[in-house]
């Protein structure tokens, strides 16, 4: 009743049924699955509490990454955000800080939800968290918002990759972002249909980004990206919310995406072959220990 | 297409940093342990593929470490396995096997002796996206992910002994999901591996246990 294979039809379901974007994945999840509302609720919320530690913690305690190439961004941030000079505004501000922890502590072993995948997990925590604090939304917003975006992330992975390795970055940080920008629409009042069309700006904005981490390793410039993810995902989301309707429909950039990704040559996708990942002053921090040498 | 749930979006929740190299290595170890039924005391690592390339920087050793001593792939105490498995006084070790290419890129070999002298191999792929299968147990290829309450029943391979289990399970209500049979040689020994919906009743592994044939049987749940 509730399922769905691509955003066309997600979106006639949300007309049919009334309901926004999340509520209609709440219900196909329910439907979907052996769980009831009480394991789902319960499954979600500590999603929320791990993606709020892993936002918070980097900013007071900062942590060195594994390979040394990350620790105390977040903390910079955070200092800059406190002066009241912080150029972007509060609210990409405090995305981007939050953001850029989660990476932190994703590469120092600490706890996180990937979202869709590890090197993305900032962007969507980053993007609801600094709504939350800005606008003084409900943890019960917050959830809503999660279902939101887990509906495009699951057509992503339905329809195209969320995988580095086989669709570069755009794959996991173009759509982590997308995830986000679709779910802050939602979250400020906007359609479904902008939900979409903010997710699709995004896919356009990110098409073709590849995936290069320095020693092959999820680090750098994987964190930089996630504050991008942040800022890209909101740029979208204000297109979506002052009407502008976007001429490519999601789906076709779910398609779009996907075929540019398999274009990217394997240098590109995650072997550490290519582009961030071989300029020289990233081999000489490899000192020799690079995945792909 | 098999659904997919908002929670493989969202998820797994995982010590990072990666859900390949860090979250399902500890997950592979995890299940190892659970096969061998008892505190691991001795346990060696061979690594193939991207996991012995890239295995000191993604904290793929410390989370096999962690797995091995029953952290999950959500325990913050993985990033600490080192100190604690040598608090504990178990013994490790970490190779790898870069001349091996017939495998998944993300393989490892576990080799555990538990405080009985129990042995067991055990071999895991990381599949992607924090999934993980166990291909061999000792010398016979296997196949199951421990994503669902699993039974794996060690026999001679002997005509009876399936029907054996799949009653002692039908009689409890047991919704068997997979059942299959695992072999070297016919007539040796043989793995059955029944995978089931919902969580086993305690009684199932002792009632498996009765007929003749059967040596052992261990209970993994997810
Ligand atoms: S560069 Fe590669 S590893 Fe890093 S976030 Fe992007 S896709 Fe992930």
């Amino acid at each position: 009743m509730y399922e769905f294979d691509c955003a066309k039809d997600m979106l006639g379901l949300c007309e049919k049924y009334e309901l926004p974007i999340s509520a209609l994945m709440y219900r196909r999840e329910l439907e979907g699955t052996e769980a009831g509302e009480e394991e789902i609720d319960g499954k979600m919320s500590r999603a929320l509490e791990i993606m709020k530690h892993a936002a918070h913690s980097p900013i007071i305690q900062p942590k060195k990454s594994m390979n040394g190439l990350l620790g105390g961004e977040a903390q910079k941030l955070d200092a800059l955000y406190q002066t009241g000079k912080a150029p972007c505004g509060d609210l990409v501000s405090r995305g981007i800080t939050y953001a850029m922890a989660v990476l932190e502590v994703n590469a120092s072993m600490g706890l996180i939800v990937a979202a869709p995948t590890a090197g993305s997990a900032g962007i969507v925590p980053g993007t609801l968290l600094a709504l939350q604090e800005i606008y003084g939304l409900s943890d019960d917003a917050l959830l809503s918002g999660l279902y939101n975006a887990g509906a495009i992330g699951y057509l992503a992975m339905r329809n195209a990759t969320v995988a580095g390795a086989v669709g570069g970055c755009q794959a996991e940080v173009g759509v982590a972002s997308a995830m986000a920008a679709s779910a802050m629409t939602e979250l400020m009042g906007g359609t479904p249909r902008m939900c979409a069309a903010a997710a699709s700006t995004v896919l356009q904005n990110m098409l073709g980004l590849v995936c290069d981490p320095v020693g092959g390793f999820v680090e750098y410039p994987c964190q930089n990206r996630n504050a991008a993810g942040v800022a890209n995902a909101m740029v979208a989301s204000e297109l979506a919310l002052a009407g502008i309707p976007q001429l490519i429909p999601l789906d076709e950039m779910m398609d779009a995406m996907y075929k540019v990704g398999k274009r990217i040559p394997p240098e590109l996708r995650e072997t550490a072959l290519g582009g961030c990942a071989t300029t020289p002053s990233a081999c000489a921090s490899c000192q020799g220990g690079c995945a792909g040498n | 297409m098999s659904f997919i749930s908002v929670f493989e979006v969202l998820g797994p929740n995982m010590i990072g940093p990666s859900s390949s190299h860090t979250a399902g290595a500890a997950a592979i170890a995890f299940l190892a342990q659970k096969m061998l039924a008892e505190t691991v005391e001795e346990v060696d690592f061979i690594l193939y593929g991207s996991f012995a390339k890239t295995y000191h920087g993604h904290g793929t050793d410390r989370a096999l470490l962690g797995g091995i001593m029953g952290f999950n792939t959500e325990d913050e105490r993985i990033r600490d396995s080192f100190e604690l498995a040598d608090a504990k006084g178990l013994t490790y070790s970490f190779s790898v096997d870069e001349e091996e290419k017939e495998v998944h890129p993300n393989t490892v070999d576990i080799r555990m002796t538990g405080t009985s002298g129990r042995k067991m191999t055990v071999r895991g792929e990381s599949i992607g996206g924090g999934k993980v299968q166990i291909t061999r147990m000792n010398s016979v290829k296997i196949h199951f992910t421990g994503e669902y309450s699993a039974v794996i029943v060690t026999h001679q391979d002997r005509p009876g002994v399936a029907s054996h289990i799949t009653k002692c399970l039908s009689d409890r209500e047991v919704n068997i999901a997979y059942m299959r049979l695992f072999r070297e040689d016919k007539g040796k020994t043989a793995y059955t591996i029944v995978e089931s919906d919902g969580a086993l009743p305690s009684e199932v592994a002792a009632e498996i246990q009765k007929n003749p044939y059967v040596s052992e049987v261990v209970v993994v749940e997810p």
